[in-house]
């Protein structure tokens, strides 16, 4: 299930989701994504997230289909948080659950790597001295290059 | 007709979230229409020159070699920085 929200959430309660009513289930995997207040050496007080409304579900879509096909996962939960946020604000949830861990935490891996480089949002940064759109970074490619290798 | 949409830094820099336009004669493929977008001023030219500029064709991302026949949803937009 994909979600873009402005709302907060809550990990116990997309955990307990994840996990109810699968006994097939050995493991859960999940990662939070924050704000972090600093970036490029300035103080961040704010940021905010902009999307494209419909093209972000259909590639969220497409990169949790590509994950199935290449690990045999049971559910997956994306959630994405839209407009104003403050530091230290949860802004990614991702939870992957499936038999095993291996298959659980490289899925949930691919799929941030994946959402980082392809899903449409786009973070404006608000320091002390005004706003500014934030950069893509190498980084960010070439963690999502090495699973095509 | 056309529909054309901005995001991001883009979006600022030619001062638009979105229009519809009937295709131009000179347009067949997406980089035919970043083209004749970036010949209405200086400010539209320097925007659609912008590095790393990605387009999508129906929301979902193209190469720049990808025809148009007239009835799409184009996205023009800066690299990603969610999550």
């Amino acid at each position: 299930m994909i979600s873009i929200q402005q709302a907060d959430f809550s990990l116990q309660q997309e955990y307990e989701a994840l996990r109810a009513d699968c006994p097939t289930i050995g493991a859960i995997v999940t990662f939070t994504g924050l704000m972090r207040d600093f970036n490029q050496g300035d103080d961040i007080q704010g940021l905010f997230l902009e999307h494209y409304p419909g093209m972000t579900e259909k590639s969220l879509a497409d990169i949790c289909s590509q994950a199935r096909d290449r690990w045999p996962v049971e559910q997956i939960r994306i959630i994405h948080r839209i407009g104003e946020l403050r530091p230290s604000d949860q802004i990614v949830f991702v939870g992957v659950s499936g038999q095993h861990r291996g298959e659980a935490f490289a899925a949930c891996e691919f799929i941030m790597d994946y959402l980082k480089t392809r899903a449409p949002f786009w973070k404006r940064e608000i320091t002390r001295e005004g706003s500014r759109w934030v950069d893509a970074r190498d980084s960010d490619t070439d963690a999502a290059e090495r699973w095509q290798k | 007709m056309i529909r054309i949409k901005y995001f991001a830094r883009l979006r600022e820099a030619v001062g638009q979230r979105e229009e519809s336009l009937p295709l131009p004669e000179s347009v067949a493929t997406v980089t035919d229409l970043r083209d004749f977008l970036g010949r209405r001023d200086e400010a539209w030219q320097q925007a659609m020159q912008m590095g790393g500029l990605l387009v999508a064709v129906n929301q979902t991302v193209v190469d720049w070699n990808q025809p148009l026949s007239g009835d799409e949803e184009v996205a023009f937009f800066p690299p990603v920085t969610g999550g």
